[in-house]
């Protein structure tokens, strides 16, 4: 260990601050379990929900705008309130929400639309996720916080 | 079958997504969320070759199930990427906050533009 020294900031500071790979491993096992389990509820609901060429996207919609309001609930909980395990954030925030929500699909379904002669709906599609999703993380974690803080003494 | 190639690639894409994000996070002192704009925007891309290779009869249906669905699924993220816009916004970084929101979406969309007519080319 070095001591701290404010004019090393700018040093190469990767060897102290990451821990060893026996730390790390049971963080990328959680994260791969978790993304299975989120890619697998994307898979299914995109069974369930199948949109058509020209169609809009109703089942990735829906995933990353349930996704984004699911992770400000679980942020504020797990950032403000609860001090959980140190695998929890890696298993549910990156690893189920992560592998549940998609920005791949998001951007080559809109690809689709505007290359197949439907770019009103690709534009659609495009701005509606962005507003939806932002807000429903905005709402979410503005939520969670009020009904918390009403909860505390 | 087809469930058990989804599972396959998000269980290395969201490790991937994971320990990208690290290694570039660790690398810039800026509140810009590098790490999610990257895997973002490198999943657009090989989303978008998956799917022109697809489209050109040059990948299997099981392929795609697992590259697609499962690898660049998993490897980008909507919910982090609105969290840490959020963020931006709540601590004063605005204009960062309409960066991110501005360049993923260029980017991404531009990406899956390249990554299709790559496979178009390639595989035509």
């Amino acid at each position: 260990m070095t001591a701290p020294n404010t004019e090393s900031l700018r040093a190469p500071v990767r060897a102290p601050r990451q821990p060893a790979w026996r730390t790390q491993a049971p963080v990328v096992a959680v994260v791969a379990l978790g993304g299975a389990i989120g890619a697998t509820a994307r898979y299914a609901a995109s069974l369930w929900w199948p949109s058509g060429p020209g169609g809009f996207p109703w089942a990735t919609f829906w995933i990353n705008v349930v996704g984004c309001a699911v992770i400000g609930v679980f942020m504020v909980v797990i950032t403000e309130v609860w001090a959980a395990h140190r695998l929890v954030r890696p298993f549910f925030g990156t690893g189920v929400l992560g592998g549940f929500t998609t920005f791949s699909t998001y951007a080559v379904d809109i690809q689709k639309q505007l290359d197949s002669g439907h770019p009103r709906v690709g534009l659609a599609y495009l701005a509606a996720t962005l507003v939806a999703a932002l807000t429903a993380v905005w709402l979410a974690a503005t939520a969670t916080r009020r009904v918390l803080k009403v909860r505390q003494p | 079958m087809n469930w058990l190639l989804v599972i396959a690639g998000a269980v290395v894409g969201a490790p991937l997504r994971y320990l990208t994000d690290r290694a570039v996070q660790s690398r810039h002192d800026s509140v810009f969320p590098w790490g999610t704009f990257l895997v973002n925007v490198s999943g657009c891309l090989i989303l978008g070759l998956v799917t022109g290779a697809a489209a050109q009869g040059a990948l299997s249906s099981h392929l795609q199930l697992l590259l697609g669905t499962g690898l660049c699924g998993a490897l980008t993220t909507y919910s982090t990427f609105s969290y840490e816009t959020l963020r931006l916004a709540e601590t004063g970084a605005g204009l960062y906050a309409v960066a991110n929101i501005a360049g993923s979406v260029t980017a991404g969309l531009g990406a899956a533009f390249v990554g299709v007519s790559l496979a178009q080319a390639v595989w035509s």
